[in-house]
């Protein structure tokens, strides 16, 4: 498995040429021509793009006619689920290489037309009617959160400068500039303004543009094709309830729990043998929603994990040292394929600055909506 | 002679600031509504009550269904206070979402906007109450009970 992502504020081309510069890389660092790809799989959330069926066009773009190319969507996980498509094709038999592309292009519609959008990911009747968007909905989780576990908008706050840290480092973050716990205390900075309670500014995640392609090749294919394959040991997927309504925890995502549960279960391993991971920092509270989730700290203690630098790189979990989707921003579609792109390069001890001390086994943690698809993916080294 | 064309029940499209659904087959919702009652649906074949409410059930698979008043009180699950708003919603601003549990099922909805963020507690005793939006859509608030 090979890959590549590309990220901007705000890409001056249309989707198909935003994708061919992921597939570029991706192939060309694979080894790989069009020719020896057998299928590819698109993944995006379509709300944003004017082409319907992107699946066509990319495929003719990245001359990848006549094989078969097909669409799946999970929001903002699209792409860990079009791995995991890509994995069963393989693993089936079906296909030996395939493709894997996920992209977005935010930056056409405007950031609240782009809200509505994603609001629009919610339950649409009975939901959206009150005015609701992503924000919001993980505002309550860091409401209950805070209530229930004494997490400070200080420890929020952490993740973000952590994030931060890295960002600064990472060459395809969107956001580069240093932030620190002073900017959230002052209320006239910018990242101290209010988005929706208990949430700030610095607690989201940007738009951006963007594209990702990852390589899946059987055993045999990637040995042939690839000096530094990484290998899948286990997935977990689930799904939650759209509706708040329908779900009995608030403090957590389910979703997430079960997925990690799942692709620890498959993959044979447990919390403590991952050395480092890429989690779904959409929001501030995701990130700590996510340690708890995967259990790198019990329920409540969250909070701990960041406030003793654990998930720092030099710590015992090394957390979204790439900036996480905080300072890289968030192209939907695209960003399972960013998070897998960090673990691979981690993997590979290609990731530069931000290079954790040898890891041997990675996790992406990516989640679609507010919790309503959970995708846990496990890789190593060897 | 040409049959007189039935016209399509839009009902559902008065849920809500900005409603994204018109068709439904639990419109009715919007005629209890009217009336200042907030229902929700109940399966008469397997006792589920559902909220949102339902058309089918999908524990039994019947459509048999029942409306049910949501009455008493809730305890306030957790809420947030917007200071953006999507598209549409920018008149109501700041406004706050929140999530009710009764227990046998959940309300998801805005706070009454007359909640003072101080009387806000998580836990503490709410009703569901119809609401005429001032642009004469229909919804429904949480108040203190
Ligand atoms: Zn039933």
């Amino acid at each position: 498995m090979w890959d590549r992502v590309i990220l901007f504020a705000s890409y001056p081309g249309s989707i198909r040429e935003l994708v061919f510069e992921g597939f570029r890389e991706a192939v060309t660092d694979a080894g790989v021509t069009a020719k020896d790809i057998d299928a590819s799989v698109v993944c995006s959330a379509p709300e944003y793009d004017k082409q319907r069926s992107p699946s066509g066009i990319l495929a003719e773009y990245l001359g990848l006619n006549p094989q078969p190319t097909f669409y799946v969507e999970t929001l903002c996980s699209s792409s860990s689920t079009g791995l995991k498509l890509a994995y069963s094709l393989v693993a089936s038999g079906l296909h030996d290489v395939v493709a894997v592309m996920g992209f977005q292009k935010m930056s056409e519609i405007s950031s609240a037309e782009s809200q509505e959008r994603m609001g629009r990911g919610a339950d649409i009747q009975w939901e959206s009617p009150f005015g609701t968007m992503m924000p919001a909905y993980y505002a309550m989780y860091a409401q209950a959160h805070m209530e229930k576990y004494g997490t400070r908008l200080e420890d929020l706050a952490a993740i973000r400068v952590k994030s931060a840290t890295y960002g600064q480092i990472n060459d395809r973050a969107v956001y580069r500039k240093p932030v620190t716990a002073e900017m959230f205390a002052d209320p006239a900075d910018i990242m101290a303004g209010p988005v929706a309670s208990p949430l700030r500014v610095g607690d989201c995640c940007a738009n951006a543009d963007g594209s990702s392609c990852i390589i899946v090749a059987s055993e045999e294919k990637a040995r042939l094709f690839c000096k530094k394959p990484i290998w899948i040991l286990g997935f977990g997927t689930a799904s939650a309830s759209v509706n708040l309504t329908g779900r009995d925890l608030f403090t957590g995502l389910r979703a997430a729990e079960q997925a990690a549960a799942a692709a620890y279960k498959m993959a044979g391993v447990g919390p403590g043998d991952i050395d480092v991971a890429e989690v779904h920092d959409c929001f501030t509270i995701a990130e700590m929603m996510a340690y708890e989730n995967l259990g790198f700290a019990k329920p409540g203690e969250a909070k701990d994990l960041i406030q003793s630098r654990e998930t720092y790189r030099e710590g015992s979990i090394p957390v979204n040292v790439d900036g996480g989707l905080l300072s890289k921003g968030h192209p939907i579609g695209a960003t399972g394929g960013s998070q897998i792109r960090t673990i691979v390069l981690q993997l590979r001890g290609e990731a530069g600055a931000m290079q954790v001390k040898e890891p041997e086994i990675g996790l992406v943690h990516n989640i679609g909506g507010v919790g309503i698809y959970g995708n846990v993916t496990i890789l190593c080294n060897q | 002679m040409s049959k007189p064309k039935k016209e399509a029940d839009v009902r559902f499209g008065k849920f809500g600031t900005v409603s994204f659904t018109t068709l439904t087959k639990v419109n009715d919702f919007i005629d209890h509504l009217e009336n200042g009652k907030v229902m929700a649906t109940h399966c008469k074949t397997c006792n589920t009550t559902f909220f949102p409410p339902r058309a089918d059930c999908c524990h039994c698979l019947s459509s048999d269904m029942t409306w049910q008043e949501v009455s008493g009180n809730g305890k306030l699950v957790t809420y947030s206070r917007l200071k953006f708003a999507p598209m549409g919603f920018d008149g109501d601003l700041p406004y706050c979402i929140a999530l009710l549990d009764y227990g046998d099922y959940r309300v998801f909805g805005r706070l009454d906007s007359a909640l003072d963020d101080s009387e806000i507690r998580i836990g503490m005793p709410m009703t569901t109450v119809a609401n005429r939006l001032p642009n004469g859509q229909l919804n429904y608030v949480f108040k203190k009970a």
